[in-house]
């Protein structure tokens, strides 16, 4: 039965939630319209909310100086190519946790989350002369490795919660009907989880679009993504607040469209098997 | 048909294409001069056929990506943007390739360098850095309120003076504080104000067996005299003000006297400032000790041994720091925006004198610097608001962090008492 909420409540909710949002969304919607001023206007004592002349200087200055297609480019081949990598690893991984577990599977798993817990910088010094010795650094596919290899821990987890709610009764019965471990996997397994995938490979995407420290270390101009892109117009002077503002609005507008467009599939995705 | 001829032509094409496009990789910072460099180099290729790649990066950024490489021996990079920090300890190490060429080129005119600059970007009298700019510390102060407090401003002032000149500026009712100087955190922020602070008063920070100094009476005598005139006359919060921060104060006409970057001189004489007209200059202050307490830092290009582009590598430094690249930017954007500090004969430019009123006081200051010899007594070491040892940047950030928060205790116990006296309300 609905619970009965008054008129008033529904309003103060309402109201509430978009203040929420509202606050949240500030610094984009800061960024969005810093985009369009002046450096003059960007860095004004006093700052004024709208652009009091509004311009489109910053982005032809910023393509000018560089080259936002290149970076955009490798930023899709990264973060897409990190991911399906990863999932190309992951659904066999979580498949065999989930379904085949032996004893020491949550201890893997563990060790596996435990990998996130140290600090990037913690690691650069070795993942640097690897880079180097297999002549990875500055190569897309070299940054397309170690995303998968940041990202692989979550993927398996995400997925290994996923299957963990899918009854293993339906899998054996596939089984009895014949089918060998790959159809068991590809063609029983996998459309049954579309959900919990489809929400692994967007989460993914955004943090494998969303990488800096790897990107900006590991690449020197020519497989550089969009984070390097936006960090060569950071300056802690604070110069070129309008231009760095025009070049992160170019880098987030891809992946903030496609969270837009895909918010459903990623809530349900991610409240998957959350109530039963 | 015969594939032979084919080929060898298309393996002969290739092979001149991959000799002609040959292709540097340059690291820098993002500021203003170095964006203007970049913007100028399609000259450098269309004059060479040497592609340019540019990875332009935030400073604290740039030097964890260029430490990282050269460390590791990566070769990501021919050309690399380093500090007067790291060149002689690079170069020590064996990491940088020495710019023979360029001091050898009678037209590049080594000597015409600014001998402080030079020294510190060498190590056993070879360059291993050719400067871009470079930059010392100086005072700047407002004529309008030196005058109301019936002073004048010497040249070269003594701390004496500086510190009797802020308590007279000091008008706490109109917001306007005599004195504003760094004190957020950081080996490149208050430890770089302090360490040069501390030249003049004869300190330290290791005597010649490496043993640190800081419980000399010199040091004491620094400390006091910061704390003391941040007490009386420095802005509140001083603990997190650092350039920037100062700068906005400065331009919005809250503090009597500045004592940092000569960079800084065309910011308060700028549109951007409220009393750009009001602004004098003056060398940062002694004690009568023979130094003063002012910095020298230089923004320079280095090649990295591990570049496999040598030659091409100072073909390019030569063009960025050469003499004609001055009147290259010149003719671009006017006298003004040349990059500063690195050659005497920018100095003698009658053009370039008009062009920059503090042109003068910005020379002194970068020649009243001398890295090697940077306090009264002698050291172990080499640089003037730094310590040119990999350890450095650790150990000052920690001692930064000390100091910082002497400042903050000595700001707040001092409003305390002042509000409990009633002189605040």
């Amino acid at each position: 039965m609905a619970r009965n909420v008054s008129t008033g409540t529904k309003i103060g909710f309402t109201f509430a939630a978009w203040a929420i949002a509202l606050l949240l969304f500030s610094p984009i919607l800061w960024v969005l319209l810093t985009a369009f001023k002046t450096e003059a206007e960007a860095i004004a004592n006093s700052p004024t909310f709208l652009p009091q002349n509004f311009t489109l200087e910053n982005f032809s200055a910023v393509q000018d100086r560089s080259d936002y297609v290149k970076h955009a480019t490798n930023s899709i081949l990264v973060s897409v190519g990190s991911t399906l990598l990863g999932l190309a690893i992951g659904i066999p991984a979580a498949w065999a946790m989930a379904f085949a577990p032996t004893k020491r599977t949550k201890d893997v798993l563990m060790w596996m989350l435990s990998t996130k817990m140290m600090p990037a910088v913690g690691v650069l010094i070795p993942i640097y002369l690897i880079f180097r010795d297999l002549r990875l650094l500055d190569t897309v596919h070299g940054l397309t490795l170690i995303m998968t290899v940041i990202n692989l821990p979550i993927i398996i987890w995400m997925l290994y919660t996923y299957f963990k709610e899918i009854p293993v009764d339906i899998l054996e019965a596939a089984r009895m009907d014949g089918a060998e471990l790959y159809n068991e996997i590809v063609h029983v397994l996998v459309p049954m989880a579309v959900p919990g995938i489809a929400s692994t490979l967007l989460l993914n995407v955004i943090l494998a679009w969303n990488e800096a420290f790897w990107s900006i270390t590991l690449t020197s101009g020519r497989a550089g993504t969009l984070t390097a892109f936006i960090s060569s117009f950071s300056s802690p002077q604070g110069l070129f607040l309008a231009k760095l503002s025009a070049a992160s609005l170019l880098a987030i507008a891809p992946i903030l469209l496609m969270g837009w467009f895909s918010q459903k599939q990623l809530v349900r995705g991610l409240t998957f098997g959350a109530v039963k | 048909m015969k594939l032979t001829p084919i080929l060898v032509g298309a393996f002969t094409l290739a092979l001149a294409a991959s000799a002609s496009a040959q292709t540097l990789t340059i690291a820098t910072v993002n500021n203003g001069d170095m964006i203007r460099m970049q913007g100028l180099s399609t000259a450098f290729t269309e004059e060479t056929g040497i592609e340019l790649n540019w990875v332009v990066l935030e400073e604290n950024t740039l030097r964890q990506n260029v430490t990282t490489d050269i460390a590791t021996n990566g070769g990501q990079y021919d050309v690399m943007t380093i500090g007067t920090y790291e060149a002689p300890i690079w170069a020590k190490q064996g990491w940088l390739a020495p710019l023979d060429g360029l001091s050898a080129d009678a037209e590049y005119d080594v000597d015409d360098l600014l001998p402080a600059i030079r020294d510190g970007l060498s190590v056993d009298g070879k360059l291993y850095a050719a400067p871009f700019y470079g930059e010392s510390s100086m005072v700047m102060y407002r004529k309008d309120l030196m005058e109301k407090a019936g002073l004048t401003m010497p040249d070269a002032p003594t701390w004496e003076f500086i510190g009797e000149a802020a308590r007279a500026m000091t008008d706490r009712d109109n917001d306007i504080n005599g004195i504003c100087l760094r004190g957020k955190a950081g080996w490149g922020e208050n430890m770089a104000f302090l360490t040069a602070m501390s030249n003049s008063f004869g300190a330290r920070w290791f005597d010649e067996t490496w043993t640190p100094q800081f419980n000399t009476p010199e040091w004491k005598n620094t400390l006091d005299t910061y704390l003391s005139l941040m007490a009386d006359a420095g802005p509140s919060g001083a603990s997190s003000n650092g350039f920037n921060e100062n700068l906005t104060l400065f331009q919005q006409g809250k503090c009597g006297m500045w004592i940092d970057a000569t960079v800084a001189a065309s910011f308060v004489t700028g549109a951007d400032s409220t009393v750009a007209d009001q602004v004098g200059f003056a060398l940062a202050p002694d004690n009568g000790l023979g130094k003063r307490g002012n910095w020298l830092w230089a923004w320079s290009l280095a090649i990295p041994n591990s570049s496999q582009n040598k030659e091409a590598a100072e073909q390019f430094i030569d063009w960025a720091t050469n003499k004609e690249y001055l009147a290259t930017v010149a003719a671009a954007e006017g006298w003004a925006n040349v990059p500063p500090g690195t050659r005497t004969s920018l100095y003698e430019n009658a053009e370039y004198q008009a062009a920059a009123p503090f042109a003068k006081m910005t020379l002194d200051s970068i020649n009243a610097a001398n890295p090697s010899e940077p306090t009264v007594q002698p050291v172990p070491y080499v640089g003037v608001q730094f310590v040119a040892i990999p350890e450095f940047a650790g150990i000052a950030t920690n001692v930064g962090q000390l100091f910082s928060a002497a400042l903050a205790q000595a700001q707040d116990a001092t409003t305390r008492d002042m509000t409990r006296a009633g002189y605040i309300k």
